[in-house]
């Protein structure tokens, strides 16, 4: 077994720089490395640009980056409910590149696979397409995509082991899975780190070896961003 | 005019049995509680779900299952949850049936625009765009005209675009209309709504052939 574990988020995050490009998983609040971004907001690193499906809201997720004007530029799919990104946007201070969810997924499951690009049809002859090779596959346009590159991945499992597989839940899966091993460094925080052989390497959703640090985060929120119910009848 | 809800129901008759479907935030996400009993469909949530249910009761929801409407939701039997990228495979790869979305114009040749407003809105496409690529039945839920009366069924859409000549199928407050290679096929018309009203009410060409029959919700 190759121990993937490291004591401390201090510890997960060694290496981390400014300019540095991070991708962040999550779907809205759902899924977030919650550890990780506290300890990014710690160490004051500036000039960041993050490639995450979204921005979080105002005062949580990577909404707590965009406070402190550590984030440069944001490459995501949908960036609503948070004011203080919209007003960073509209002045100028924050680069933002919007592109489909899809391409957004996949662009980061090529960098884990190895694969420099790739066609889709998502964005054709919209503002999406603009610069890209189109060519035709079976009569249909398609435009060319790249695959991401970038110097940390920051996910979040449900749980791990100590050879950094990784399991999740539910729908806080969403980006985790195709951006571990998607980055030069990859690293996993977990609500439960077990050892190794605890898991039945039957239902490992992503194996250790896209995993290059593994932590347990100290506390997880999990903060509901819509939360909507039904009365019992 | 239908009001939302009852546009919604109306859609929901085009839900078949077997079907595979993507609801869109707003007025779509309303069609899922008006599919007719006896029909087996799984509703895709493009975060990653299949087989969503209803909304948790309270005191039962979980910030590890929502929908891609970041609600928190619940899923029925055989549902499943994957990762983004299998996601948009299902999407892309046209495993999907029905994708049901809201729009902001749409234009007689199929171009749709749902996701910018030039210097008032930018939250972004989601998956809207990989959604009207890929789909090959799509359904349009939207009002007629925009507050200001307006249409918004456009010879060509003034806004950004999502995806280009890819809308089958529009139900308004005011019609049901097919989008064929000649424009807007005029099939329904919303109770108390004359083929006049519609017209009127439509900037791109709209086709009229014959008795256009009132909707039946």
């Amino acid at each position: 077994m190759i121990n993937r574990t490291v004591s401390s988020v201090e510890e997960a995050l060694e290496g981390v720089k400014s300019g540095m490009t991070f991708m962040v998983g999550g779907f809205g609040l759902s899924g977030i490395p919650e550890n990780s971004i506290a300890q990014l907001v710690k160490t004051g690193i500036t000039d960041l640009t993050c490639i995450s499906n979204n921005a979080g809201v105002d005062d949580f997720g990577l909404g707590l980056l965009l406070q402190g004007n550590q984030i440069k530029k944001m490459i995501s799919s949908y960036v609503g409910e948070n004011d203080e990104f919209e007003r960073q946007m509209l002045s100028g201070e924050l680069e933002v590149d919007l592109i489909p969810q899809g391409t957004l997924a996949e662009r980061c499951r090529a960098a884990q696979a190895g694969i420099p690009a790739f066609f889709t049809p998502a964005g054709y002859g919209t503002e999406v397409a603009e610069g890209k090779e189109v060519r035709d596959f079976n009569g249909k346009p398609h435009i060319l995509e790249h695959a991401f590159q970038a110097d940390f991945a920051f996910v979040k499992a449900w749980k791990g082991d100590e050879a950094g597989n990784l399991i999740f839940k539910g729908t806080a899966r969403n980006f985790n899975p195709v951006m571990a091993g998607a980055a030069t460094i990859t690293v996993a925080e977990v609500e439960e780190l077990v050892p190794a052989g605890e898991l039945d390497p039957n239902q490992i959703h992503i194996p250790g070896i896209f995993v290059k640090r593994i932590f347990q985060g100290a506390k997880y929120e999990k903060r509901i961003e819509q939360r909507t119910v039904r009365q019992k009848a | 005019m239908l009001t939302k809800e009852q546009i919604a129901q109306r859609i929901a008759k085009e839900v078949k049995d077997g079907y595979y479907v993507n609801l869109g935030i707003g007025i779509p996400t309303l069609v899922a509680n008006y599919v007719p009993q006896g029909i087996d469909v799984e509703f895709q949530s493009e975060n990653g779900v299949l087989g969503m249910g209803p909304f948790p009761f309270d005191g039962e929801e979980d910030a590890d299952v929502i929908n891609a409407g970041k609600q928190t939701i619940t899923t029925l039997p055989g549902a499943s949850f994957f990762d983004s990228s299998m996601s948009f495979g299902m999407i892309r790869g046209q495993h999907v049936d029905l994708t049901i979305l809201g729009a902001m114009e749409v234009a007689e040749n199929g171009d749709i625009a749902n996701w910018k407003i030039p210097g008032k809105m930018v939250k972004g496409m989601g998956g809207a765009m990989d959604l009207v690529a890929s789909a090959e039945n799509i359904i349009v839920a939207m009002m007629h005209t925009n507050r200001a009366g307006a249409s918004k069924l456009l010879k060509r859409c003034s806004l950004p675009l999502t995806g280009v000549n890819c809308i089958t199928k529009v139900v308004t407050n005011m019609a049901v209309m097919d989008v064929t290679d000649k424009g807007f096929v005029l099939l329904e018309r919303a109770p108390g709504v004359s083929v006049g009203d519609i017209k009127a009410a439509t900037e791109g060409n709209l086709i009229v052939e014959g008795e256009v029959p009132e909707m039946v919700i």
